[in-house]
């Protein structure tokens, strides 16, 4: 093939697995991992089972237990969820039967699919890694691939080791200048949403570029890429640097060095063209929270509620004109994959130091993104912090970042929580979500309303 | 897998934009680890006044008599957004609606209808408005839109097209490549190791 075009980096790892194009405008292009948990992966595994259909290749399958398990301290296999224990033990028992790798509800490894992938190294720069989770385009913060797709998709990936794809549009979206103190990775992604809509990177793999996107560590790159998703993007990508390379180097399934040539290749061609390219002024962004029921509907923390759909309105009951400063809320959430890994938890740890939540707050929940992290967090005392100012410290998972039907917010709730979705009903029934970053999340826990982490001297 | 051909019925509009799948169906009505049992959930938080006790609201579309045995539905942008759970399509299908037609959709929720046997069809915003509760003919062969003497043209790409007028299985066609997967895949091996784990642990 031809290389002297200058390609996007998605499109130089589309065409490394490039198996054959389909008579159709299609393509089979090989995936080279695929990531299960116990939400979807039963399912997947078990219809395979029932069409008489074979993992191909078990030992690049992974599973989980993230989405349903309970993470209320001794917990085993029994949840809150009506029916909920049956995911976890179909699951189990279909991994094994599989043979796939099976990281279990109280192995060491156990945490949020995306946040795991990344720490032990099963995602790599360059590689096709699919899981049956919208949320997967997190890992695309290693350079890689990595999307989101449906039970169907995860069968055919699993049973034939290719999926068939069409051809997606790509578009750049650079961040210049530098973020100001207070603001976020997930403020950038908020911002980004607000302004272009929840639709905005409609079929498109967004690769996230400029020179404040290559300041963010990696933690704060995977949280960019997470919410890729809530841009109805395919997903996101950062071309890998010396910052990923340093930070996968060792991890359980990663290379001990990336001294190959092939890992300095993977970057898009000065040249390349992209679909689509967007700009951002990283030095103009505020600390984001959503006022409404789609993460479009996120402003700067300081400003008012702009008219939005009558609906938004009348289920958030924000009118136009209000400001989201002073909104009494009465619960709050630090967790899930957008925004539990440890950098997250210091920082929020950092304004909690000494302070109390306020008696107002009903229900206050830390809920780390792996039970590594959980570890690593303990050593460091931050444990303490969040227990000592009113959260509650939780093992690893999904928890309240969706209502399962078990555990819930207390009825009525207006939550400021670190997750992803604001949609009706997310949360659970009649709860009312403002996204925002961990920061912002502490912040409006201490005051009871929602509150400017800037304001707060850590 | 049923073919797509041709479709008539009634179009019942939900014309909102960024219908997500947690609307849909929520995360509480995937009650179990199978495809079915799932129409009843289908857009719980709306058709019910009380979704515990399964009480309709008669204010919702698809509670209207004009949309009993309905098997269109009308959207409008980014349908389908958020979670991936493909329980959203199977709920779809399970109450009987084999299309739906909107302004643009999520693309893994696109990729879900594909796999299912269900159009998702693409027109512009306006037009879908004019369909609302009309009786609709769609013609996937001709890729066409009727009703009454109104016909909207639409795009789709080759291979869903076939893929659905056939009712055709994506792992079953896949399957008859194996041969080049398997040559391509020995080559890998070579060439990224580091895609290729021992074993299990």
């Amino acid at each position: 093939m031809n290389h002297s075009t200058p390609r996007t980096l998605s499109q130089k790892i589309r065409d490394t697995h490039l198996v054959t194009d389909t008579p159709g405008g299609a393509a089979l292009v090989a995936i080279d991992r695929v990531f299960l948990h116990e939400r979807t992966g039963a399912s997947a595994l078990k219809s395979m089972a029932a069409a008489g259909r074979k993992v191909r290749d078990p030992s690049r399958v992974f599973c989980v237990m993230d989405h349903i398990v309970d993470t209320r301290p001794g917990r085993g296999d029994q949840t809150l969820m009506p029916g909920g224990q049956d995911f976890i033990t179909e699951t189990r028992a279909a991994a094994l039967a599989a043979g796939i790798t099976l990281i279990d509800v109280n192995d060491p490894d156990q945490g949020i699919t995306h946040v795991i992938s990344t720490e032990l190294g099963i995602v790599l720069p360059g590689m096709n890694l699919v899981a049956p989770d919208s949320h997967t385009c997190t890992q695309g913060a290693v350079g890689a691939a990595a999307w989101g797709i449906g039970s169907s998709e995860a069968e055919h990936a699993m049973a034939t080791g290719v999926l068939r794809l069409e051809p997606a549009r790509t578009m750049r979206v650079t961040f210049s200048g530098t973020l100001a103190p207070g603001v976020t990775a997930k403020d950038m992604a908020l911002a980004l949403i607000a302004r272009h809509g929840a639709g905005g990177g409609a079929g498109h793999i967004v690769e996230f570029a400029g020179e404040a996107v290559r300041a963010l560590d990696m933690e704060a790159r995977m949280t960019l890429c997470n919410m890729a998703t809530e841009f109805a993007a395919v997903t996101a990508i950062i071309a890998p640097d010396e910052t990923t390379f340093a930070w996968l180097a060792g991890r359980r399934y990663a290379p001990a060095h990336f001294d190959d040539p092939y890992w300095r290749e993977l970057h898009s061609d000065e040249g390349a063209v992209f679909d689509r390219e967007i700009a951002i002024d990283a030095g103009a962004i505020a600390p984001m929270v959503t006022w409404g029921t789609s993460p479009e509907h996120a402003i700067a923390i300081d400003g008012v509620v702009p008219q939005g759909p009558p609906g938004a309105h009348a289920y958030i009951g924000l009118e136009p004109g209000q400001t989201l400063l002073g909104t009494p809320v009465d619960a709050a959430f630090i967790g899930s994959c957008t925004n539990a890994r440890l950098s997250d938890l210091r920082r929020a740890a950092a304004l909690l130091k000494g302070r109390q939540i306020a008696p107002s707050i009903r229900k206050a929940l830390v809920v780390p993104g792996s039970s590594a992290i959980k570890r690593a967090a303990e050593a460091e005392g931050l444990d303490q912090v969040f227990t000592a100012a009113g959260f509650e410290w939780r093992e690893s998972g999904c928890s309240l970042c969706f209502y399962a039907g078990g555990e819930g917010f207390p009825p009525g709730s207006r939550t400021i929580s670190s997750t992803n979705r604001n949609f009706e009903g997310r949360q659970g029934p009649g709860i009312r979500t403002h996204i925002a970053s961990p920061e912002t999340v502490a912040a409006s826990a201490i005051a009871g309303m929602i509150a400017d982490p800037r304001e707060i001297a850590a | 897998m049923t073919p797509f051909t041709v479709l008539a019925s009634t179009a019942v509009p939900l014309l909102r934009d960024n219908i997500d799948t947690d609307t849909i169906i929520p995360s509480r009505e995937m009650k179990t680890t199978g495809r079915t049992g799932l129409a009843a959930g289908l857009f719980a938080p709306w058709r019910y006044s009380d979704a515990a006790a399964r009480v309709p609201d008669p204010s919702f579309a698809l509670n209207q008599p004009q949309a009993h045995g309905a098997q269109i539905l009308l959207g409008g942008a980014n349908f389908g957004c958020g979670s991936s759970r493909e329980h959203a399509v199977w709920a779809l299908a399970e109450h009987g609606i084999r299309c739906v037609i909107a302004e643009s959709f999520a693309p893994i929720f696109r990729g879900n209808c594909l796999r299912n046997g269900l159009l998702p069809l693409i027109l512009p915003g306006d037009t879908i408005a004019t369909l609302a509760w009309q009786p609709v003919v769609v013609d996937l062969a001709a890729q066409t839109v009727k009703a009454g003497d109104a016909v909207h043209g639409f795009a789709i790409e080759p291979e869903p097209k076939e893929m659905l007028l056939g009712g055709l299985d994506a792992i079953d066609l896949t399957l008859k490549a194996l041969p080049a997967i398997d040559a391509w895949t020995q080559a890998d091996r070579l060439a990224r190791p580091w895609v290729y784990p021992e074993g299990p642990r």
